[in-house]
């Protein structure tokens, strides 16, 4: 009796565990299912390996669903496991190409050299804006420049009604109340790229070191965007620093930013910071698009939105596997198709500018 | 189960010397009948009348021996592997280490050729948010055994810890999402009226984080709930165990139900209910994800105030989890993990030590 | 638990010696009020966590797609696919778990129980009550250390499942232990007297005795396992498709589904997401315990 009962539970677990795998699926095609995209060469490896930025993991699953849908049977696993250890995997040939929040440092470049046996090239492929949220009760447009965001994020500015931002804000009711910043506590490209913001555009006025880690001084830490995103929407007289999309999508008024031609307040929108991108210059050599971000933050073109994340694609100019280049070459064609960067902006990064994807799409093609 | 299951026989010789070595009459092989335990038994072999009875049962008695000795050393080794290694690769970066491990606050590892790195505050930020748990989840931990025990009627004993043991079902990182967004906000005016009127007191001093919510305050508060159940459910069991003729004496004597508990309840139990409490010490000491995302990341050094932010030791190995890349700095954090671990070490054993057998982990 | 049940409210011959004084009285009503308060004040968080999951993370769970789809091809901000990858990893994590942590600690229990005496077997049980208090984050450390800086690997399902292991024996031999020590001496006795050697006893009569209590353990033990977060931080990437592997790639896991979702997707779709995997976990993680009340409710020793 006892067996049998056992034997039928056993047999019961097996039955639900045979149904269950047989009942899941990867499809989602089903409805709303991304378009094909034009223009690009098929071929090559069918599934390539990256892994990198966890800030352009949005992106890439946006360009991978293009990609699967242009080029039957071809795929790309991005493992979003953070730029160091993206970085890391490419050089030491366990991934195709690796997402970045940074170019190669001067000490990566001859290990991805030798990866490579040929030129690595830093691609910009994706820019996501970043915003500077507040919670201020009765103001909703509030205006700052590059040096009082680097004086209120490290404590030089402490309220509200420091004559500082009133200056920016002239014909509003500032409060007394003490400004609470939020920052990122986790490592994270956001930070360092928000940092290096601040102490561009205020030269070095900030006067903390730009790393993944927050040097301000002040105020209290958030683990994630999404924490940083709640913390400001729960606490008054807070501000911080977050991704467009976070801000976008708790509702949380954002600063307009007087940039270094001056002018007036820049609000931040896709074609602002389209403008910005058109304008950056590149360091790089030749099909290396390595960003000069100085001149991105310290853009002085009228209504250019001057920060934002710019994270690259690291990739070989020639693989020592002709599939494997042909493969990298046709995601990347993918990515810079209308249909891939129709899928940016719900994601809260900006299509990349006419201008500017000429420069990239000369450098992909180049790719082999 | 075992190499040579069904075929093996009783053997003759070797079993004498356990302690309960079974009689070797082969005349009395026959099963007993009858016994609805022994029934499945005689489901999965089939009659032994009659099959050989050679030497091999001495062998699956070895076999046997060794197999279940090795389990229980698997543990003993498991334990003695977790030390050693978190020592090996904890070593190079504490030589590494331009700061004092034990006294700096800073945990630096950005620049891998000069890690700075301490357990100050960490340290700290520990002990505060688990002691405060603590304080709160023993009285009512002791409360809810309490309850359960001497109040409750046994047909709805079960239900109603059933329902503290739903508390033990919820995932730890569940218990930081409403931490974060619902908790947090809500008990803020209390923090607010403790540092208003006990702020003189230094663990109710402002401390390093310009808010209220995502303190370690909160924190404790978070992981006060997540150890009742465990502190509820041993104590429990203890208080259940409470000899019935100390109880009968005591209400033999007119002792009122609160009498009853005190005089032969809480002096049976109380071994118990520290034990029970050491063990969920040890878990709040240990908690990760939702300590992570309730207590929020402060700039400045620890005040030793509950309104504090910071990290405990395992928050802060699961916030640096993504950058394991690089050896020095890993080891920095395996370092930290390996104080957590002598930390939990201590407490469970002072927790086996005072139950002195009575509780079960 | 009899006592509770037998106690009197007061015993009616007690007046016959004395009253009850009111300061007594009053000391017993106060601590009956307190101590039911105690439970009411367990319950608040309870009930007020449920009900918030329940309420945000119902409207996802409902649809078909949500248990029987990934979410690979899904844009964050889409509200469709479903979390079928993450209970596939979850399962297959917590079953590599148990294939190596249920026969370990089965035979650990019989050893503690049956066979051990003397130094080992006392230094065998204080480890498992030592294990048993090892938080996670420092479980899945030392699987870091031991496999990935050390050994090589890259990050897999398969050490999840290894640390995990390390999370279920000591609940696993804790409750089998237990139940072992509930079989009546008698029957060993019994069979003993009939010649069979201990090892068959043991396997025979004592095991099976006990089956029903330790399947109770093990399920515990699942539950307890299957909710970490700890480990799959450290230990496996996630992954938005589904992938039976654990030894290669990838695998997502609730926990783990829930975390990411929390940190990169500020999106409606996102936010369900969390709630949704939150409330799928805590359901899972029920099943289970539910499963472990039920059996040792139907078939517990009778003593």
């Amino acid at each position: 009796m006892r067996f049998q009962r056992r034997a039928a539970a056993v047999g019961l677990i097996a039955a639900g565990a045979l149904l269950f795998s047989a009942c899941g699926s990867d499809n989602n095609s089903g409805g709303g299912s991304a378009p094909q995209a034009t223009g690009v060469t098929c071929g090559g490896k069918q599934a390539l390996k990256a892994s990198g930025s966890t800030a352009q993991a949005n992106a890439i699953t946006g360009f991978v669903n293009t990609f699967e849908q242009t080029c039957n049977g071809q795929t790309v696993n991005y493992t979003a496991s953070g730029s160091g250890a993206g970085r890391n995997d490419f050089t030491g040939g366990q991934t195709d190409f690796a997402g970045s929040d940074a170019a190669l440092s001067s000490s990566d470049l001859p290990k991805a050299q030798a990866r490579c046996n040929s030129t690595p090239l830093n691609l910009p492929m994706v820019f996501g804006p970043i915003a500077i949220a507040y919670n201020v009760p009765g103001v909703s447009d509030l205006a700052l420049d590059g040096p009082t965001a680097a004086k209120i994020f490290n404590g030089t500015v402490k309220t509200w009604n420091d004559p500082a931002i009133a200056a920016l804000n002239p014909g509003k009711t500032l409060p007394a109340n003490p400004i609470v910043v939020n920052f990122r506590s986790d490592d994270s490209g956001t930070t360092q790229n928000f940092q290096t913001y601040l102490n561009a555009a205020s030269n070095n006025a900030y006067g903390k070191p730009s790393t993944q880690t927050f040097n301000g001084g002040v105020g209290a830490g958030a683990r994630g965007s999404q924490g940083v995103t709640d913390a400001t929407k729960n606490t008054q007289y807070s501000i911080g620093y977050i991704e467009a999309s976070f801000a976008q999508k708790a509702q949380l008024p954002t600063a307009g930013i007087i940039n270094a031609g001056g002018g007036s307040p820049v609000a931040l929108s896709t074609d602002n910071v389209g403008k910005a991108i058109n304008a950056v210059q590149v360091t790089g050599q030749g099909n290396d698009l390595t960003l000069d971000l100085n001149s991105l933050y310290k853009t002085t073109t009228p209504g250019a939105y001057p920060i934002a994340l710019a994270t690259y694609e690291i990739v070989c100019s020639k693989y020592a596997d002709p599939q494997t280049g042909t493969a990298v070459k046709a995601f990347l064609q993918t990515a810079l198709s209308p249909q891939a960067q129709g899928t940016l902006t719900s994601g809260g990064y900006v299509p990349i500018p006419d201008a500017f994807k000429q420069r990239l799409s000369t450098s992909i093609n180049s790719i082999s | 189960m075992t190499p040579d299951g069904d075929e093996a026989e009783p053997n003759t010789v070797s079993e004498r010397t356990t302690q309960r070595a079974p009689s070797d009459d082969p005349a009395t092989q026959d099963r007993p009948a009858g016994s609805a335990t022994m029934s499945s038994v005689t489901d999965t072999q089939p009659s032994t009348t009659g099959s050989s009875r050679t030497t091999s049962g001495g062998t699956g008695e070895r076999v046997f021996r060794a197999l279940t000795t090795g389990s229980g050393l698997v543990v003993v080794v498991a334990i003695a592997l977790i030390g050693l290694f978190l020592i090996v690769q904890a070593v190079p970066s504490l030589l590494a280490n331009n700061d004092n491990f034990f006294t700096s606050p800073e945990f630096n590892t950005t620049d891998a050729s000069n890690l700075r790195f301490g357990i100050r505050d960490l340290l700290a930020v520990t002990l505060l948010s688990s002691l405060l748990a603590l304080v709160i989840a023993m009285p009512i931990g002791m409360g809810i055994a309490l309850f359960l025990t001497q109040y409750t009627p046994s047909r709805l004993a079960q239900p109603f810890s059933y329902v503290i043991g739903l508390l033990a079902a919820v995932p730890s990182i569940v218990f930081g999402l409403w931490g974060v967004l619902v908790l947090a906000p809500a008990i803020e005016p209390i923090a607010a009226f403790l540092q208003t009127y006990l702020g003189w007191i230094f663990l109710f001093a402002p401390g390093n984080l310009p808010v209220l919510t995502g303190t370690i305050f909160t924190g404790g508060i978070v992981l006060a709930i997540m150890i009742l159940p465990i502190v509820t459910a041993t104590t429990r069991e203890v208080f259940s165990q409470t000899p019935r003729f100390q109880i009968e004496a005591a209400q033999a004597l007119g002792a009122t139900r609160w009498e009853v508990i005190r005089m032969a309840v809480l002096p049976y139990g109380r071994s118990g209910f520290i034990a029970a409490s050491m063990l969920g010490l040890g878990r709040a000491l240990g908690e990760t994800i939702a300590v992570l995302l309730v207590i929020r990341a402060a700039t400045s050094p620890s005040h030793l105030s509950l309104f504090d932010g910071g990290y405990t030791f395992a928050s802060l190995i699961a916030s640096a989890a993504s950058e394991f890349s690089q050896p020095l700095p890993t080891g920095a954090y395996i370092s930290a993990g390996l104080v957590l671990f002598v930390l939990t070490f201590v407490v469970n054993a002072m927790a086996r030590v005072v139950a002195g057998g009575k509780v079960n982990g | 638990m009899s006592a509770a049940l037998d106690a009197p409210e007061r015993p009616a011959a007690s007046e016959a010696f004395r009253a009850v004084s009111t300061a007594r009285k009053v000391k017993n009503q106060l601590a009956t009020v307190l101590v039911t308060l105690a439970f009411v004040i367990a319950v608040i968080p309870l009930v007020w966590l449920l009900v918030s999951v329940l309420i945000k993370g119902f409207p996802a769970i409902v649809s078909v797609d949500w248990w029987t789809k990934s979410l690979s091809g899904v844009t964050p901000d889409q509200a469709r696919g479903g979390v079928y990858h993450a209970i596939v990893g979850t399962l297959v994590q917590a079953l590599i778990a148990g294939i190596i942590a249920v026969p370990v600690g089965i035979f650990a229990a019989v050893y503690l129980v049956e066979y051990g005496r003397g130094r080992l077997a006392r230094i065998t049980s204080f480890m498992v009550d030592i294990l048993s208090g090892v938080p996670s984050i420092v479980a899945a450390l030392f699987i870091f250390a031991l496999f990935i800086s050390i050994g090589g690997l890259s990050q897999s399902g398969f050490l999840v499942g290894l640390a995990l292991v390390l999370l279920m024996l000591p609940v696993v031999i804790r409750n089998t232990e237990e139940m072992l020590r509930l079989v009546p001496d008698e029957l060993r006795e019994a069979s003993y007297a009939l010649g069979i050697p201990k090892w068959k006893t043991i396997l025979r009569i004592v095991l099976p005795t006990a089956l029903s209590g330790t399947v109770t353990g093990v399920m515990l033990a699942f539950a307890r396992v299957m909710g970490e977060t700890a480990p799959v931080l450290v230990l496996v990437g996630y992954a938005r498709a589904i992938n039976f592997d654990p030894f290669e790639g990838n695998q997502a896991s609730l926990p783990l589904l829930i975390y990411t979702e929390l940190s990169t997707n500020p999106s409606a779709a996102g936010q369900l997401r969390i709630w949704g995997g939150a409330l799928t976990l805590i359901l899972i993680v029920m099943v289970f315990q539910l499963a472990a009340s039920l059996i040792s409710r139907y078939s517990a020793i009778s003593k």
